[in-house]
């Protein structure tokens, strides 16, 4: 059977791109239920705000949710995954309430999930699929890394109150060098480690130069640090670096940019995020990152990364305009 | 060549402030001195257009992507949480966000404590971290009105020298935080726009530092 595509809109040419994208390279299509047992919301609340969740009384008494997210329901139903890795994507709506409106929303959401024995190659495998998935979308994108473990591990040296650790995260998070001079001066953070969380601010952009300075600050002050910390720092570098290479001679090289203000919560995420965006869009419109410690909180004796793709967010897609989509099957 | 750089101002003294940093930093645009309506202004050599909005709306321009760059209050950025880069602190429109009650007000803490306030959300978290029982009546204006007809028993507000808290008998109990002006960002222009808005930050931090060693 073929179907010609002529009657559907850019939204819909997009999620059937980003589909044949991704099970092009061996991820297959993850299907699963709207609905979803709210206890899952309750027992991880840091994740998934549950004051934000649509809940409903199912015939048999249980509360039930309105989907709010994939990722859990992903690992809630992957439990025995053994030393193998388990790839693969959805294309889902899910309701949530809007940060903007205060509503509650329908998203239209596409993503991929590894879950297993995630290794070095996964991890670049699933940078470049989320950088593809920005080039199938815009002729002008960005990819932002970082690696959540310099910034973890600089805020446990700092020995401080789970509250400032929030405070912290939040003004690398917003460029905010000005409010975490601040913090720095209220809580007694100096030298070495006020240094280096003012570098995670100030550096951004192309990833050899940022690597650079920052391996240039960590050797400055690399006779100041435990060997716990040089070796996290090192391993993170090592990682970033990693990253990088896995991008030379794909074309997508100059998408890549290291940016350590993209932060998620430190209780769920580690390693290697990244969030991408498109020219023209003010939002994010990728989002994505390394989840062992939620798999953990989890029980998963493994480890996980993956990402989602916004499609509400993505406005007009001008480059589908006249584009011609064929589906086979 | 780059696009022009739209950069959010808000109307009224603050607004005047800024853009007077913004042209001593190098990014003039001599018609947003000419006495008109007009909203909208360009110096194309610069790469800026300049736009005056009512300063509560800053933060949503620049959030949505109507605007690169803005500059905005931290009360603003405190009540409406917008997900945008606070970039810089430009020292300007320096006040406090304190709680005010009529001179020599004692709080009875078995009471519910009535708080006027167009503060809402941090005056909730301001008093939830207290654990005070309160109750806040959201008003938009003439917040220090409200003690004094009987509306609420304090107000939460914005406090630059006192003055109209001394001539309406008011007087500040506690401040919650110390507000200024800061240079905000739209989170995808500042990846698209790198080079232009680095530079505005560059010299408006210069600026900044100027101004500090003539002080």
């Amino acid at each position: 059977m073929i179907i010609e595509g002529a009657d559907l809109n850019n939204r819909e040419k997009a999620m059937f791109a980003l589909r044949a994208l991704y099970s092009s390279h061996g991820f297959s299509l993850y299907r699963m239920s709207k609905f979803e047992e709210f206890d899952l919301y309750a027992r991880n609340r840091d994740f998934m705000d549950s004051a934000s969740i649509i809940t409903f009384t199912d015939t048999d008494g249980m509360l039930m949710a309105l989907k709010p997210d994939v990722t859990l329901s992903v690992v809630k139903n992957n439990r025995h995954i053994g030393n193998n890795i388990r790839k693969v994507y959805y294309c889902e709506n899910i309701y949530r309430v809007s940060p903007k409106t205060h509503y509650f929303k329908e998203i239209m959401q596409t993503g991929l999930e590894c879950l297993g024995r995630i290794d070095d190659a996964c991890i670049c495998e699933v940078l470049l699929m989320a950088a593809e998935s920005l080039d199938v979308l815009s002729d002008s994108a960005v990819l932002d890394i970082s690696n959540l473990d310099i910034l973890s591990q600089i805020i446990t040296s700092c020995d401080v109150s789970g509250e400032v650790e929030e405070q912290i995260t939040k003004c690398i998070g917003e460029k905010n060098l000005h409010g975490l001079l601040r913090i720095c001066a209220e809580n007694g953070i100096a030298g070495q480690k006020r240094e280096l969380l003012k570098k995670l601010i100030t550096l951004y952009g192309d990833p050899e130069e940022v690597i650079a300075e920052l391996e240039e600050v960590l050797q400055k002050y690399s006779e100041d640090m435990d060997e716990e910390a040089r070796i996290v720092y090192n391993e993170s570098i090592r990682k970033l670096k990693m990253i990088v290479k896995a991008f030379e001679g794909t074309g997508l090289e100059d998408m890549l940019n290291i940016d350590f203000s993209v932060v998620s919560d430190l209780k769920y995420y580690n390693g290697i995020i990244f969030k991408g965006f498109v020219e023209g869009v003010p939002d994010g419109v990728l989002s994505g990152g390394q989840y062992d410690k939620l798999m953990d909180n989890m029980n998963r004796n493994s480890r996980a990364i993956g990402f989602a793709v916004y499609m509400d967010a993505l406005g007009k897609l001008s480059k589908f305009d006249g584009e011609e989509v064929v589906i086979r099957g | 060549m780059a696009r022009m750089l739209n950069i959010a101002l808000p109307k009224g003294r603050l607004g005047d402030n800024v853009y007077d940093m913004f042209e001593k930093a190098g990014f003039e645009c001599p018609s947003i001195r000419e006495k008109n309506r007009k909203l909208v202004f360009e110096n194309k050599e610069a790469g800026v257009r300049y736009f005056w909005v009512k300063p509560s709306d800053v933060a949503i321009y620049v959030e949505r992507g109507a605007a690169d760059i803005g500059v905005v209050g931290k009360d603003i950025l405190m009540e409406s949480k917008p997900d945008v880069y606070e970039l810089l602190d430009l020292g300007t429109g320096k006040c406090r966000l304190a709680v005010a009650a009529p001179e020599g007000f004692e709080d009875d803490p078995e009471q519910t404590l009535r708080v006027a306030t167009k503060f809402t959300n941090m005056t909730r978290q301001f008093y939830a971290s207290t654990g005070r029982d309160i109750d806040i009546i959201h008003l938009n204006g003439s917040i220090e009105l409200a003690p004094i007809l009987g509306l609420s028993d304090v107000i939460v507000d914005l406090v630059e020298t006192g003055k109209t808290l001394k001539d309406n008998h008011l007087e500040v109990t506690q401040i919650i935080d110390y507000i200024s002006a800061r240079l905000i960002a739209n989170k995808s222009s500042f990846k698209f726009q790198n080079k232009q808005i680095e530079k505005i930050l560059a010299a408006l931090t210069r600026e900044l530092e100027n101004r500090e060693e003539t002080n």
